[in-house]
């Protein structure tokens, strides 16, 4: 029982993951709380939707894809709403993020209704049983995709040209421009991989609950930005830590039959860590620099 | 005659609301080590940062090689081959030595280049070779200022910035680190150096200039400006 509930906790967990990366690596670079993440979330749900539903291709070609537009689609955001503010105070990128939040939700409700639709079966459902456990193949399919994604963004971070960029950039902004790393192309690049991931958390999410709407990226959202400052804002693997601590906890609380108050315990488990440890799980206790 | 690689002519730049580099003129030819002294607010760290296109150029012109400057990019200036040591080192923390490395040498594509790069930075720096899977920040004061200048060596510049390399060492490292400097400009890479070390600095410059609220008061060789009774009473304790 406490098991089946612990694989469920840790599906659920994928995606929060999946969309707490998203949120630390941007945080990490431009110090943003980057609240219409979320959003990019739903618009990988619905253009997977769309190739899925009109294109009917293959759930992981579109996949990729969704999650490839969504990319372009985080720069472009960047481009636009952030960029021109990179140099103002931090509560105007802050406002402006919420403003894109709020176009992108009802520009989607304004464009395509704001009712729920289903979303396509692409893969049909299997059950394996082992003993009492069940786990079915959707479910194998978020895990596994899930950890594929993290063990990529893990080799781009860790061993590639443009990770060392984004990790200079997120230690000491000007000391990486006198080495001539192009800051903006860093910056446009993680807006690239965490929006990317967010999609990719947004169409798995609607493989599992068959069902999309525009403001689906509201309450998932908050969550994985909770995972994140959990995990410890700004350090990468703390990200997927936090999302998964957070998927575990609400199942759990619904396990024990407190659905009503999930959210309520969630967040109460997230005020007593934050106050034993403010910095997060694996944050270390910091110097603001001068 | 001797061949300017860096020119400077007229520059002002303001910091903030302050004047803080009024019409200030100097050059440095290739194969020198010149340095530029002065008392803290003189202006000297501000004419470094707008070398590397971190402030801005309120007036005047900044050229390398007759390739003006003022309004490039920081990337393609280190990219035309100039490069700085920043002030109190900023190496890159949680990254590793070799991490650090690979950084300074962001703008050189080939990777063969890079090879030969750490090559030369590893013989100069045995000590960085060593620690190279050690994370940058638990390095000493004097090792962080090696890995900061062959950071920036491996971008295999004409030239380097040096702000305030001595600044907060151990004086052994202090004099290390002005060996080291020595043994850069032997390689053939011309060094610009602002240091409030005066006394030692002088010693192994060329040349220098003295500045004063944003202007040069004096310059000239390092022996000369190092014998002049003005230069020893303000600047090196009498």
């Amino acid at each position: 029982m406490i098991i089946q509930q612990l694989i469920n906790g840790m599906i659920l967990g994928s995606v929060y993951a999946l969309l707490a990366l998203g949120y630390t690596m941007v945080y990490g670079i431009i110090k943003l709380i980057n609240f219409a993440h979320g959003d990019i979330y739903m618009l990988g749900a619905y253009f997977g939707y769309f190739f899925l539903r009109v294109l009917h291709l293959n759930f992981f070609i579109a996949l990729i894809f969704s999650m490839a537009i969504c990319a372009v689609l985080g720069m472009l955001i960047e481009f636009i709403a952030y960029r021109p503010l990179r140099h103002s105070p931090r509560i105007a990128v802050l406002i402006s993020a919420l403003g894109v939040s709020f176009l992108l939700e009802n520009g989607m409700s304004y464009l395509f209704g704001s009712d729920k639709r289903s979303f396509p079966q692409a893969i049909k459902t299997i059950q394996y049983h082992f003993g009492s456990l069940q786990i079915s193949n959707i479910q194998i399919i978020i895990i596994t995709t899930a950890i594929i994604l993290m063990i990529l963004l893990n080799i781009i971070v860790k061993k590639t040209k443009m990770g060392r960029a984004m990790r200079a950039v997120s230690a000491d902004e000007e000391a990486a421009i006198l080495m001539g790393i192009n800051v903006n192309r860093t910056i446009s690049f993680t807006f690239a991989i965490g929006s990317a991931l967010a999609a990719a958390g947004g169409m798995l999410i609607g493989l599992y609950y068959n069902n999309i709407d525009p403001l689906m990226g509201m309450t998932p959202g908050i969550k994985a930005f909770v995972a994140a400052v959990l995990g410890g804002i700004g350090i990468i693997p703390g990200a997927a830590l936090g999302g998964w601590l957070i998927g575990i906890l609400e199942t759990m609380t619904q396990a024990v039959g407190l659905s009503n108050y999930k959210d309520a315990v969630v967040y109460a488990i997230l005020i007593i860590i934050l106050l034993l440890k403010p910095t997060g799980i694996l944050g270390k206790n910091k110097r603001e620099k001068v | 005659m001797a061949e300017t690689l860096l020119k400077v002519e007229r520059l002002s730049v303001n910091y903030g609301a302050i004047k803080a580099v009024r019409s200030v003129d100097f050059h440095v030819n290739r194969g020198e080590i010149v340095t530029l002294i002065g008392a803290n607010g003189a202006g000297k760290s501000t004419i470094l940062r707008t070398i590397s296109g971190l402030e801005k150029v309120v007036a005047g012109n900044i050229s390398l090689n007759n390739l003006v400057l003022n309004h490039m990019s920081s990337e393609r200036r280190v990219r035309s081959g100039i490069v700085q040591v920043p002030e109190g080192r900023r190496v890159f923390p949680g990254m590793t030595v070799q991490e650090n490395l690979q950084l300074g040498a962001y703008t050189i594509s080939r990777k063969s280049q890079n090879k030969t790069a750490y090559e030369s930075v590893y013989e100069q720096f045995p000590i960085l070779k060593d620690r190279r899977n050690q994370d940058a920040a638990t390095l000493s004061g004097g090792e962080q200022q090696m890995l900061a200048i062959g950071r920036a060596l491996m971008a295999q510049p004409k030239m380097i910035l040096l702000d305030e390399p001595s600044m907060g060492l151990a004086p052994l490292y202090i004099q290390k680190i002005f060996d080291i400097i020595q043994k850069i400009r032997d390689t053939g890479v011309t060094v610009l150096v602002i240091e409030q070390n005066a006394n030692q600095a002088l010693k192994i410059a060329d040349r220098g200039y003295v500045l004063e609220g944003g202007r040069i008061i004096a310059t000239g060789t390092g022996d000369a400006l190092l014998a002049s009774n003005d230069v020893r009473e303000a600047y090196l304790g009498g």
